[in-house]
């Protein structure tokens, strides 16, 4: 369908963006692929649509001491390809790869999935699990939200009307560190069912540090905390991981719907749990 | 009898039409603008049964660029009604089927008021200031719960929800014995009750409509399978006489049978012009189309087997309830008996019965689609004599080659009536085992089995036949058919020796414009790039039957085979007299008249196409053109076969399903271009696998359809899918001059229960013998949990 009217801006700087998204009603128009449909659908129907594509100072990917630097309006193409992501955040990078499919991916941003904030979506789990910082601008400031406090609610971030996502700060994760994202869907470019985003750090043959969240788990990321602390300090081997993936579903609120019951997905939690744990200590599973 | 030398036919030609369809630079309807058009949009019914007590389209006549507003209430008397072309029965309940819904509503999506503006984002627009209350009426959905006494009805006024019950029986026809009998002194009966899910065609093009009222004409730009049809019943439906009509349908992107209707959209548009005469368009949206297009499938099938121990089957009892949702749409109760003929497949069954009900429910009603009734037939038989199999303990192969028929006892009269004309099962069947490399991987799924490995393999057979080129018009005649099942071709010779063909079918994807031109080029000697292929505008083509049942290259390839002998034929008397030889020594090969024993002295067709053209010297009484028409109707079936196998891995911890293996060896008779027949595999094995894994169309409790946008209904794309390896034998049709059988469908067929025998077949250990389609993740996980899903 065709959207309903709406004014358009597009700034060139993020003043000029927040200024813009002084209107209580505007939305922020990123890569498009989650508003766009929306929109057609005519779910949203935002008085005005605030562009960001002119926002160059947005895009991109630099280091920053013990940090990594995202731009929000990176592309996932860009994400995936990129050399330092590669490097420091190897989970973003293979879990942004299962994302949709490749016209999405070179169409949609890291920092439009963050703040659309599906809980199917990919992303948010990973920014839980790499312990992001989500660097936020408004018209009071900016200020950076621990990526365990922003996300709120379904489809609801910390995000202030007013306010834009500029970027991700990841703290880099080098040696010692290995990770792994585990997607289950029922179509290669499906939503996630359950994706379990897994990273843990081996110290003298053991489990020295786990970070575990779950997507489409409940209306947010979910840490997955049971199963973080069965693996601190434990061996690396598959019973011991088999039993703490145990707990991934503790805590956990999933809903059921057209593709997937409550139960199955606390399930499907726990298989993938083990598996991503798994996979990043090189022991993959056969599937 | 001419002797061409064959060139073209059998070469895998790459499509002439493929330019323009993949870059989208060609006339869809969408595309259609003319002067002063205006734009239609549609509000539809957001309840499934309900009374409209009020209805109230003042406010959006008001709107900017709006120029019209009207609802069901407005136009009840010049309207009209949707045609149903199949009564199966005398007594068929047939409610009436209003475009716009006047009093009451009966599906989520059912058309109730229009907005008719300059733009389209203005009718958009206007939709919200339509007002309509509606009363909450009881929503009809379980098809049993439908026929019980003291039910809710969809059609009060009807006082049922039973369209029909239409039964074969094969001891009261006289085709073989009873089958109450055979069933009551079976040795083995098994019983099953499989689903048949409701499924959408999601064809790639939505629909669209463009109707141009200009002066007493009306023209009929639509996206549709079938223009001559539309154009019938438009002229039918509204009055309007039918040399006043005519239909374009331009070219159209894929149907699978969803095309296959005169829809409430094309009436709605035709009385929107009339009303305003101007050119009104409407294109639907995705949403739209997935809730108002008509659905396919959905069927509860009831099926018990009779068979003596050593597998041989003795009897076979059908009993369907056939959801025909809130309306019957053009064939919609022919779809379920379509495949009456067909239960009893590829085997040879003493006794049979078949028994369909069909009834109304509260839903979007359904239609062809790919395969129309033998899809169902083919995965409940496919199905249970996997079951067959394991009772009696013997390989599925081998249960399968006990019952069918022998490729020695063609053309063989089925239990069902039918004639099949030729096959050979042995050969397909075997050929298929060799590609699969079957007894390696039994081996591989013992061990699997053995080691208690988390992944489990399974081996999926499934043998078809299906009838193909419908139809003869008698035995629609017979099935009370509205129409026959002929199919026209016309071949125009301009004086330059090009060839200008006109069919009466009307490819929307299919690639008729390339295959017709293969066949031309070798008959008449002419270049593949020397032809011409028109269609699908009732101007130029003003006679066919259109395009669904894999009937376009068997029917319609003879009459255009036919037409191209009358061609050669008048051609021959005019080469004769340009060589000063009689006639009778002529003969005609690779485009040229020569004298016999005399090859160095000819003429070419062409040089008898300026011959005429010129008129100058003509013999006596020879009219002065080489056009020729034919009309061809089938005197059979073609029966087309095959067998697919498919090698699945299925993750008992997930319940993911991996399709690790494909092998499609299907009989289609000669092939014209094996490109194409390719593709048509490739395509049909895709939807097939569709329905046993992903698509579903399902409706909540009230009646809403819940997949109602691709997120939701789960169409699968390539990276889902598996190479499929593909091989043919040939049987060729011995009624087709050609040898031609059909293959648009097949895929569809034979893939579906394929792949759910497979998935059965991985879990057999773990007391699985049955798993509702689409065989989802988790319905696969529960089933290796305890058994059932």
């Amino acid at each position: 369908m065709i959207p309903a009217p709406f004014d358009y801006a597009r700034p060139s700087t993020v003043e000029e963006a927040v200024a813009a998204l002084a209107d209580e009603d505007a939305k922020v128009l990123a890569g498009g692929q989650s508003l766009i449909p929306l929109l057609r659908l005519r779910l949203a129907a935002p008085t005005v649509l605030v562009d960001l594509a002119g926002l160059d100072a947005l895009r991109g990917v630099h280091s920053d001491g013990d940090d990594l630097v995202i731009g929000a309006m990176t592309t996932h193409a860009s994400v995936l390809a990129d050399p330092l992501v590669n490097r420091y955040a190897p989970l973003l990078a293979q879990a942004t790869g299962t994302v949709a499919d490749r016209q999405v991916r070179h169409r949609g941003t890291l920092g439009g999935s963050l703040a659309h904030a599906d809980p199917a979506g990919d992303l948010p789990a990973v920014a839980v699990a790499l312990d992001a910082t989500l660097e936020i601008a408004g018209a009071g400031g900016r200020r950076g939200v621990p990526a365990a406090d922003f996300f709120v609610d379904y489809l609801t971030t910390a995000l202030e009307p007013g306010e834009v996502l500029t970027s991700i700060r990841l703290p880099k994760r080098g040696e010692g560190w290995s990770t792994r994202y585990e997607k289950f869907n029922r179509t290669a470019q499906g939503w996630a069912i359950v994706g379990v985003a897994a990273a843990v750090r081996r110290e003298n043959g053991g489990i020295a540090e786990a970070r575990v969240a779950l997507t489409n788990m409940g209306t947010r990321p979910v840490r997955a905390a049971a199963v973080e602390s069965a693996l601190t300090g434990a061996s690396a081997d598959a019973e011991t991981v088999r039993a703490a993936a145990g707990h991934a579903a503790e805590g956990a609120e999933p809903t059921g719907d057209l593709s997937a019951s409550a139960e199955y997905r606390s399930h499907l939690a726990r298989v993938l749990t083990e598996r991503a744990i798994l996979a990043a200590l090189g022991q993959a599973h056969a599937a | 009898m001419t002797v061409t030398e064959e060139r073209e036919v059998g070469s895998p030609r790459r499509r002439k039409e493929d330019a323009r369809l993949i870059t989208g630079r060609t006339m869809w309807t969408e595309n259609v603008v003319l002067p002063g058009m205006l734009h239609l949009a549609i509000l539809r019914s957001p309840v499934a049964h309900a009374r409209i007590t009020h209805v109230d389209t003042s406010a959006a006549r008001e709107l900017s660029g709006v120029v019209d507003a009207f609802s069901g209430r407005d136009v009840a008397d010049i309207q009209g009604g949707l045609p149903c072309a199949w009564p199966v029965t005398e007594d068929m309940v047939h409610p009436d089927h209003p475009p716009l819904a006047v009093d009451e509503v009966r599906h989520v999506g059912e058309p109730v008021a229009v907005v008719v503006a300059r733009s389209r984002a203005a009718a958009l627009d206007a939709l919200a200031a339509v007002e309509v209350d509606y009363e909450a009426l009881p929503v009809v959905l379980d098809l049993e719960a439908a026929l019980a006494d003291g039910a809710d009805l969809v059609h009060a006024d009807k006082g049922t929800n039973r369209s029909y019950t239409w039964v074969f029986d094969s001891g009261e026809a006289g085709t073989g014995e009873a089958v109450d009998a055979a069933l009551d002194g079976a040795e083995v009966v098994i019983k099953r009750r499989y689903r048949q899910q409701r499924l959408i065609p999601a064809f790639m093009e939505p629909r669209s409509v463009v109707v141009d009222p200009t002066g007493d004409q009306y023209t009929i730009w639509s996206a549709t399978q079938i223009p001559h049809i539309l154009r019938f019943l438009v002229s039918a439906i509204t009055g309007t006489p039918e040399h006043k009509v005519r239909v374009v349908a331009p070219d159209v992107g894929g149907g699978f049978g969803g095309k296959l209707q005169v829809t409430p959209e094309e009436l709605i548009a035709f009385v929107a012009a009339k009303r305003l005469g101007k050119p009104v368009k409407y294109t639907e949206s995705r949403s739209d189309s997935l809730v108002s297009a008509h659905h396919g499938r959905d069927m509860i099938q009831d099926i018990e087997l009779a068979a003596r121990r050593d597998g041989t089957i003795t009897g076979l009892r059908v009993k369907l309830l056939a959801n025909m949702g809130a309306y019957l749409g053009l064939v919609t109760p022919g779809v379920p008996i379509l495949g009456a003929f067909m239960y009893n497949a590829i085997y040879k069954i003493p006794a049979y019965r078949f028994e369909c009900t069909g009834v109304f429910t509260n839903t979007t009603f359904t239609d062809a689609y790919r395969g129309a009734g033998r899809p169902e037939a083919t995965y409940a038989i496919e199905r249970i004599m996997d079951e067959l199999a394991v009772e009696v303990g013997l390989d599925p192969v081998e249960v399968r080659r006990r019952n069918w028929i022998n490729a020695d006892e063609f053309p063989y009269t089925t239990v069902a009536g039918l004639t099949y004309d030729s096959g050979d099962y042995e050969a397909a069947t075997t050929r298929a085992l060799e590609l699969l490399g079957y007894d390696e991987l039994r081996r591989e799924q013992a061990q699997r089995r053995d080691s208690g490995d988390t992944v489990q393999l399974g081996i999926g057979v499934s043998t078809y036949t299906e009838m193909c080129g419908l139809a003869p018009s008698r035995v629609l005649g017979s099935l009370r058919y509205g129409a026959g099942g002929w199919e026209t071709a016309s071949i125009r010779m301009l004086p330059t020796g090009k060839v200008e063909v006109v069919t009466g079918t009307s490819p929307h994807g299919q690639g008729h414009e390339t295959a017709w031109s293969q066949i031309v080029a070798d008959q008449l000697g002419v270049a593949f790039d020397d032809v011409e292929v028109l269609h699908g505008d009732t101007r130029t083509s003003y006679k066919g039957l259109d395009t669904y049942g894999s009937r376009s290259l068997a029917v319609g390839g003879i009459a255009l085979y036919n037409a191209c002998q009358k061609v050669v034929d008048k051609a021959k008397p005019i080469a004769a007299h340009m060589l000063e030889c009689d006639p009778a020594d002529l003969e005609f090969t690779g485009g040229q008249f020569r004298v016999r024993g005399n090859p160095d002295n000819g003429k070419s067709l062409a040089d008898c196409a300026l011959a005429v053209f010129a008129a100058h010297d003509l013999p006596d009484g020879v009219e002065p053109t080489l056009d020729a028409d034919a009309v061809y109707d089938p005197v059979n079936f073609s029966f087309p076969h095959g067998t697919h196998l498919c090698a699945a891995e299925v993750d008992t911890q997930t319940g993911r399903v991996a399709i690790r293996k494909y092998v499609a060896v299907d009989d289609i008779g000669r092939v014209i271009n094996p490109l194409i027949v390719e593709g048509q595999v490739h395509g049909g094995v895709a939807q097939g696998v569709a329905q046993a894994l992903f698509e579903d169309a399902v409706y909540d409790a009230d009646g809403n359809l819940l997949s109602g946008t691709f997120v939701d209904y789960t169409l699968p794309s390539p990276a889902d899918l598996v190479d499929i390896v593909t091989d043919r034998t040939e049987s060729p049709a011995p009624d087709h001059p050609l040898g031609t059988k059909g293959v648009g469908e097949a895929g569809t067929i034979a893939s579906t229960p394929a792949v759910v025998n497979a998935i059965v077949d991985a879990l057999r250990p773990y007391g699985v013998n049955d798993i509702q389609m689409p065989c989802t993740p988790e319905r696969v996980w529960r089933a290796a949990q305890g058994g059932g899903a």
